[in-house]
């Protein structure tokens, strides 16, 4: 099974990638597109079924806080697949 | 007094510190690599800028988890000096050991220049030998050098005077618009911890210790540490601090390893 990581900047972090793709959207012709916000996503390949997730989630909760994101400057979301 | 210089795989501004503290400074020196588990027997430990681990997820993620910041984490709670300097200020952020992050510049461009930083008090072992308001030259040269913090770590910082050094423009000596070099909140450059005994700074100190690379500001950033471990040190470094580095005027940059001996680990002065 395959836990999903996405990271992203925290919404007060001002995210100047974002910036400049949502710029290079503009001049790509949809003007539309009123912000961009630029983050991470991981998946990680783990062993196990489903009857293992819980206690794999709360290893991998510290894991998101301690290694894949930030706390002061980033927010995370974890989901599984398959 | 003997300084470790920590290496860690991506590490690229090692041997300027290493060079730095050695020749330009006098000071007994050794690089440590980032396996080691100890760092007993140093007394100031420098965190050297450069790109470690390929600056892989974040800057300074995965540095953070070498088995050497486990010692430093330890020294630094103990009241060891600290000094992370680029890549190194970001490691110490990443690590918790000082407030805030470091995220992409504003200006999305890796900036390579000069900069003016105002040193915002002398009361820290980092600052003891330049007066509060002394602007130093000094280089930077980062991608992800932009300070950031939440409004209440910010105006905590103002609050406990852990700023120590503020980008400012190089003539008037105030901030001002295109002085800060990566949009850092506040203008910040460098801050250190509440017990003062951690700092870290986007500039490189280790690229101003002599004539030849234009400026020798960065002296005076490991003059002050040097003080803060030398037995004449005053136990209240903040009453005395200002005065003595006014008093010491071009003196501060001879710093010799003879002045600053019998330094017990852990930065407590013994008997001379």
């Amino acid at each position: 099974m395959k836990a999903r990581v996405t990271v992203m900047p925290k919404q007060s972090v001002l995210d100047p990638q974002g910036v400049a793709v949502r710029d290079a959207i503009h001049h790509l012709g949809l003007p539309a597109a009123s912000a961009v916000r630029v983050g991470k996503y991981l998946e990680i390949e783990l062993q196990g079924d489903a009857s293992d997730r819980p206690s794999l989630e709360a290893k991998l909760h510290t894991l998101c806080r301690d290694l894949l994101s930030n706390p002061v400057i980033e927010d995370y979301r974890l989901e599984w697949s398959e | 007094m003997k300084f470790a210089v920590l290496r860690f795989p991506g590490s690229n501004c090692d041997q300027d510190c290493f060079h730095a503290l050695r020749d330009d400074m006098g000071l007994e020196t050794e690089y440590v690599w980032h396996k080691t588990e100890s760092l007993d027997g140093f007394d100031a430990i420098v965190i050297p800028g450069g790109f470690s681990y390929g600056d892989y997820l974040r800057t300074g993620a995965i540095a953070r988890f070498s088995p050497v910041m486990r010692a430093v984490q330890r020294d630094a709670e103990a009241g060891k000096l600290v000094i992370g300097v680029c890549n190194g200020f970001q490691i110490l952020c990443e690590s918790g050991l000082l407030p805030g992050a470091l995220i992409r510049n504003r200006s999305l461009r890796f900036v390579c220049e000069e900069v003016a930083v105002r040193v915002e008090t002398s009361d820290s072992p980092f600052t003891n030998q330049c007066p509060t308001g002394t602007v130093l030259r000094i280089p930077v040269a980062h991608g992800e050098g932009c300070f950031y913090a939440d409004d209440d770590t910010l105006r905590d910082l103002e609050t406990h005077r852990q700023v120590l050094v503020r980008y400012v423009n190089a003539r008037t000596g105030a901030p001002a618009v295109g002085a800060n070099p990566n949009g850092s909140r506040s203008d910040i450059a460098g801050v250190c911890n509440r017990t003062r005994n951690v700092f870290g700074l986007m500039p490189h100190p280790d690229r101003a210790c002599h004539r030849r690379l234009g400026s020798e500001d960065g002296k005076r950033i490991f003059a002050s540490m040097v003080h803060a471990l030398s037995p004449q040190a005053p136990a209240k470094p903040k009453d005395s601090a200002a005065k003595t580095a006014a008093g010491t005027g071009g003196e501060m940059n001879r710093v010799s390893q003879d002045a600053v001996l019998n330094i017990k680990q852990g930065g407590d002065v013994v008997g001379v």
